[in-house]
């Protein structure tokens, strides 16, 4: 692919083990439909490799991020460059390099899964001599090579969720968009979907942006953007924003819970009461707390749990309410933006 | 240079890792767009083939007006035939221009179909032009919508014309035209139309019209004014008369017969030349596509 010669400071790699330039880099991103804002000016930047998640409830703008991303809908103001490419001004050359799974199937069910993916070949310039193999390839990791010849309609859910990956990385691209890939499927297609990407991530050289309002999903990014009414209101690792909430809960049981609570109150200066039939506080890093717990407490220690804040407690603290809350309030909104877009595409 | 080879070191070295075929997609090119027009254009024919059902139920229309119209009136219509000559015969090409009218529009449903099922999004967001995509699908709906008119084709004995291999490659030659430009139509509306039910509602109300003032049931001559003037706006005239006019030319008879049944199309009096007629249909095709074109290629 020749990116050379390319306009704008994003510096291209030189050759010289330089720091690799970002897959994706976001700044004063804006996107307004009518008087509609859906996204409100966000920043961030994915390094090539990661696997960076977008958490937030229906409506906060994410697939509106996404379609900005991919080149299909315009952003109101600020740039976006997906691996090296501006979206607004070089759409072809960002479009050659991604793999796009959307929220809604895209799929032609009239096709058996090879022919789908033979169309997105020849849309997508696969060299015909590969085709095959890399046809292969693909349809082995999500394991539909045996159901390449069916008919698409004859598939699960799920397996056409899995076509639609095979389907995206059908080209290598070079980033994988993946806009809520599990929505709509049951927990156990869910977790395998969930193994696919995983296998992938091990298998091909790619870095993955997906948005997903399912807590437990985001738990498999590297890193993840909390995002609500259009803005990130936070942006890390799951483990730090976790830590940022603050403390794990410690639960012990003991030989004297009252002893021990007091004991807690005088050595560590902790405020403990019992809940739940243990004695239980919070401290900033549990696990770091418990071997001082063994060697400071008198009291002869039965168990002991540590829980982590769960992304829950994340958007909770960051937002000032639960995902569902949020996703109840949204709804609304959504619809009125997905109004907007049926009457344009 | 640098960065090329740099990218592609590293790409063969992850390629070695992984195990993984490297795909390099290639410079946007005219190579590449003829090639996803040829994969629109596949995808198609591939749905039609799967379709027997469709290609069944639209021969019917067409076959009633031959065999149950054609037949019912031509007690009544045999007074203004010629001796010898056949009312079915008559109405044959009209039925032809009916069986590819029927398909092209259809065929173009099938983007409005696409986009309700999302497989449009698919196309739209490649890197190709969307003009080889609008290409690719007007050729598709052309081609199709020609072989279902082949197959009535087929039955050009059952209205007793004759199967002469030029007069078959000429009438395959005006439905593949008609067919495009239809298509082209068909594709032009459903960019703008997003709703099945408002499309197919629109084309319903649309194709009857196109059909009967086109010439394909009575000849085109001593029509009262405002029909006379309906008749030559309908572009479906402009190749039923061509279609018409191949026909009666393949049949021995007087010339003062074949004047009186496939006279040529006038404008105020004026003859216009079969050329002409099938140029005005080309030229309304290519601009139609081209509109679609425009419309598909506006970003959001």
């Amino acid at each position: 692919m020749a990116v050379q010669g390319l306009p704008g400071p994003a510096a291209q790699p030189g050759g010289n083990g330089h720091r690799q330039p970002a897959a994706i880099t976001v700044a004063g991103l804006t996107k307004s439909y009518g008087d509609i804002e859906a996204v409100r000016g966000i920043d961030f930047e994915v390094p090539v490799g990661e696997t960076f998640g977008f958490l937030g409830p229906n409506g906060a703008g994410k697939s509106t991020t996404i379609k900005m991303l991919c080149t299909l809908a315009r952003p109101t103001s600020g740039t976006a460059r997906v691996a090296g490419h501006d979206v607004t001004t070089q759409r072809d050359l960002v479009r050659r390099s991604i793999g796009l799974v959307f929220q809604d199937t895209t799929l032609d069910n009239y096709l058996t899964g090879a022919q789908n993916l033979r169309f997105h070949a020849s849309l997508y310039g696969v060299p015909a001599g590969a085709v095959n193999q890399r046809m292969q390839q693909v349809l082995e990791m999500v394991g539909l090579w045996e159901r390449r010849d069916s008919v698409v309609m004859t598939y699960s859910g799920g397996m056409k969720r899995r076509l639609e990956i095979a389907r995206g990385l059908l080209h290598a691209p070079r980033v994988l968009f993946l806009d809520e890939p599990t929505v709509g499927l049951d927990p156990q297609t869910r977790a395998s979907i969930w193994e696919y990407i995983n296998e992938l991530k091990r298998r091909e050289d790619i870095t993955i942006f997906l948005t997903t309002h399912y807590m437990d999903e985001a738990e498999h990014c590297d890193r993840i953007a909390i995002i609500d009414h259009g803005q990130i209101v936070a942006i890390d690792t799951p483990e730090a924003l976790k830590a940022s909430v603050g403390k794990d809960r410690v639960q012990i049981q003991t030989a004297d819970d009252q002893a021990a609570i007091a004991e807690l109150g005088r050595e560590f200066g902790i405020e403990a009461a019992m809940h739940e039939g243990a004695v239980t506080f919070s401290v900033a890093s549990g696990e770091q707390f418990v071997p001082r717990l063994f060697a400071g407490l008198h009291t002869a220690i039965k168990s002991v749990s540590v829980s982590r804040p769960t992304l829950d407690d994340v958007f909770m603290s960051y937002t000032g309410k639960t995902i569902r809350d949020a996703e109840a309030s949204g709804t609304d909104q959504m619809r009125q933006m997905a109004a907007h877009f049926r009457g344009r595409r | 240079m640098a960065t090329q080879t740099t990218e592609a070191a590293r790409a063969s070295e992850q390629a070695a890792l992984a195990g993984t075929i490297r795909v390099a997609v290639p410079e946007h090119s005219l190579r590449t767009d003829l090639r996803a027009v040829s994969i629109v254009w596949r995808r198609e024919l591939i749905r039609f083939q799967r379709d027997r059902l469709r290609a069944i139920t639209s021969l019917i229309q067409p076959l009633l007006f031959l065999l149950v119209l054609g037949t019912g009136l031509s007690s009544l219509a045999q007074s203004g035939m010629p001796p010898g000559v056949d009312f079915k015969t008559f109405i044959y090409p009209g039925v032809l221009a009916m069986s590819v009218l029927f398909t092209a529009i259809f065929s173009a449903a099938s983007i409005v179909w696409d986009r309700e099922f999302g497989f449009l999004r698919e196309m739209l967001v490649a890197p190709v032009s969307r003009a080889s995509i609008v290409v690719g699908k007007c050729l598709g709906g052309a081609t199709i919508a020609t072989m279902q008119g082949i197959i009535m084709l087929a039955l050009a004995g059952l209205a007793g014309v004759p199967y002469n291999p030029m007069l078959m490659l000429i009438l395959v030659g005006e439905m593949l035209l008609l067919s495009f430009t239809l298509t082209a139509f068909g594709v032009m509306m459903a960019a703008r139309i997003t709703q099945f039910q408002a499309f197919m509602a629109l084309t319903q109300m649309l194709v009857m019209p196109l059909f009967f003032l086109s010439g394909a049931l009575y000849p085109l001559h001593g029509l009262p004014n405002w029909l006379s003037f309906l008749t030559r706006i309908d572009p479906l005239t402009y190749v039923v008369g061509p279609m018409r006019h191949a026909v009666f030319s393949h049949l021995s008879l007087p010339p003062d017969a074949v004047a009186a049944l496939s006279p040529p199309i006038t404008w105020l009096g004026w003859p216009v030349p079969i050329m002409l007629c099938l140029a005005i249909v080309a030229v309304m095709g290519l601009a139609m596509m081209g509109v679609a074109i425009a419309t598909f290629s506006k970003p959001e």
